[in-house]
């Protein structure tokens, strides 16, 4: 065999290994990137969990009138309950307690829960919990674009890098909070 | 929590990110929370107790000035020892684009994982690259946080996706006092010009050309800051130099104690300002502020309400305006009453709650920042290197 065949055979064997560096480093990446969005999604389920329980915790502490009661604890109960449920179900009852809480806590409410052994902390909590709930959402949101986008190239949909994953989801729900100073 | 903080640039050097992280870092102790942070030293003896050693910098010329930064195969294993000994709950890296160990530390280490971007300059074609080397890295990001609207829209700029505005914080109780610079005279109105003399963006000259048209005749200009004060004292004309005073550079209590003593802070700024610090510094000081409508500085005085704005780069606007607050104590009180309720957002103590938030949103119960070996040839070979 003459030296340019060899030398050709080399370079071939080169190109092919980088390519297979490449592939290996990408599929990494990905790995990486579909561990972030199972934690952030983890940790979004915490805060909203953390957020329904100190709602509980209100509606139960006699602090606010039984209507204003029965409303919150309604819109609390069925955003624990909907954990079960698939995705939609689940942003919906967790918006409409968002929804509820802000149309719970004007002012005068908030200052009668002030008033209240413990209620102070109680509305630090919910003022606490009800920052991380969006906060982490938006972390939930930004690792799932940064997956998506890298799902996207034709190199990883041609080697299905992605293996089984499913597409990763973004969360969308009604996060703003009730404004007041706790 | 036990968190772990990264400085990429030397902690004996004075300088922007350096302060944000030391601050930091004291306003998170001030919470009970265990605090380490990583930085490049030139005196690694003289560092405080809670800051770790990572190696002697290199100065480079980095990002228009001279940086001092740590890179290589020995500050990875340094950033490595860190991780493993630390143990942390959180790291929180800043300025992961230089260089440094912010960078070095996204790539060695995995789990909840905070960068902060304080930059907002653009260097877009640099930066661009940059990224993509540093990908894999970059994506390890949980929380990302920007201090300021345009590091803010830099940032998206080039990564895209999302960000958290958590604005710098100033230590307001350093500024608030009733201590006077003896200096500065009680006599006549004056005015306090702060920043690096000969950098043209500071817009000293702006200030300079500007005064001769102030009034009253009497108002006094005080200039303080690094550079030749004689080469500066030279250029301002023959018949403005009885109303100008410089009084070269002031340790931090001086400068608290200027600012307290003077009618009017001017920052006349052309460009290049990212968010402002010395605005809030002025603020908590209760000195009234004249300022160049820089869209930071707007921001940060609320589109004027708590501080005047002037056409940036318009020394008769400057003028017309600086004269207008020297003759009117009560618009100055009004702005300085205004400015006082606006500082309260920029407190440390506030701005570490929304850090707080930020760790506990990227944190799930028991898990540990650890390091990351994972397809790292480099990394592996450096932690061979560590345990011959």
């Amino acid at each position: 065999m003459s030296g340019w065949w060899i030398a050709l055979i080399v370079v071939v064997v080169i190109a092919l290994i980088m390519f297979g560096v490449y592939l290996s480093s990408t599929a990494g990446r990905l790995d990486h990137l579909h561990k972030r969005i199972d934690i952030s999604r983890l940790s979004l389920d915490v805060h909203l969990l953390r957020r329904s329980a100190v709602t509980l915790e209100i509606a139960s502490s006699g602090f606010l009138d039984p209507a204003t009661s029965m409303l919150l604890a309604e819109a609390a109960h069925e955003a624990r309950l909907s954990t079960d449920g698939d995705e939609v179900t689940r942003s919906q009852a967790e918006s409409d307690l968002s929804e509820a809480l802000r149309a719970v806590l004007e002012p005068s409410d908030v200052a009668e829960i002030q008033c209240g052994v413990g209620g102070e902390e109680m509305l630090a909590e919910l003022a606490a919990a009800c920052q991380r709930v969006s906060l982490s959402r938006r972390f939930h949101n930004d690792a799932v674009r940064a997956c998506r986008e890298l799902r996207e190239q034709a190199l990883v949909r041609a080697f299905r890098l992605a293996g089984h994953t499913p597409w990763p989801l973004m969360v969308e729900m009604d996060d703003a909070a009730p404004e007041f100073d706790a | 929590m036990k968190v772990g903080l990264v400085c990429p640039y030397a902690w004996d050097i004075p300088g922007g990110v350096r302060s944000h992280v030391s601050d930091l870092a004291m306003a998170l102790q001030d919470r009970g929370h265990e605090v380490s942070v990583l930085a490049p030293a030139m005196e690694p003896s003289r560092l405080p107790s809670w800051v770790s050693d990572g190696g002697r910098p290199l100065a480079i010329r980095y990002n228009g000035s001279v940086a001092r930064l740590s890179f290589g195969v020995k500050a990875t294993q340094r950033v490595r020892t860190w991780i493993r000994d630390g143990d942390f709950d959180v790291v929180h890296v800043h300025e992961p684009v230089a260089p440094s160990l912010s960078l070095l530390t996204l790539w060695a280490a995995r789990g909840p994982l905070v960068a902060t971007w304080h930059s907002s300059k653009d260097r877009s074609r640099i930066l661009a690259a940059g990224y993509v080397i540093a990908q894999t890295a970059m994506e390890k990001v949980r929380g990302r946080i920007a201090v300021s609207e345009e590091a803010r829209r830099t940032l998206v700029g080039h990564l895209g996706g999302d960000a958290i505005l958590i604005p710098n914080g100033v230590r307001v109780q350093d500024f608030v006092g009733t201590e006077r610079l003896a200096t500065i005279a009680t006599d006549r109105p004056t005015a306090l010009f702060l920043g690096r003399m000969d950098e043209p963006r500071k817009g000293l000259d702006v200030a300079i050309h500007a005064w001769s048209d102030v009034q009253p005749a009497d108002a006094h200009l005080y200039v303080a800051g690094p550079g030749d004060v004689a080469e500066q004292e030279a250029l301002v004309p023959e018949a403005l130099r009885s109303r100008v005073t410089f009084l070269g550079m002031l340790s931090d209590d001086d400068k608290a104690r200027a600012l307290r003593s003077v009618d009017l802070y001017l920052a006349p700024q052309t460009g290049g300002e990212s968010f402002g610090i010395v605005l809030v510094e002025a603020m908590s000081a209760g000195t009234a502020i004249l300022a160049s409508d820089l869209l930071a500085f707007r921001h940060v005085l609320e589109e004027g309400r708590s501080g005047m704005l002037f056409t940036t780069r318009d020394a008769a606007d400057l003028a017309a305006k600086a004269t207008m607050l020297l003759r009117d104590e009560g618009m100055r009180n009004e702005l300085i009453s205004a400015g006082h309720d606006r500082v309260r957002s920029f407190d440390w103590d506030h701005v570490v709650a929304d850090v707080i938030a930020v760790y506990d949103s990227v944190h799930t119960p028991g898990e540990r920042v650890t390091e990351d070996l994972r397809g790292q040839i480099v990394g592996r070979l450096s932690r061979s290197g560590d345990s011959s």
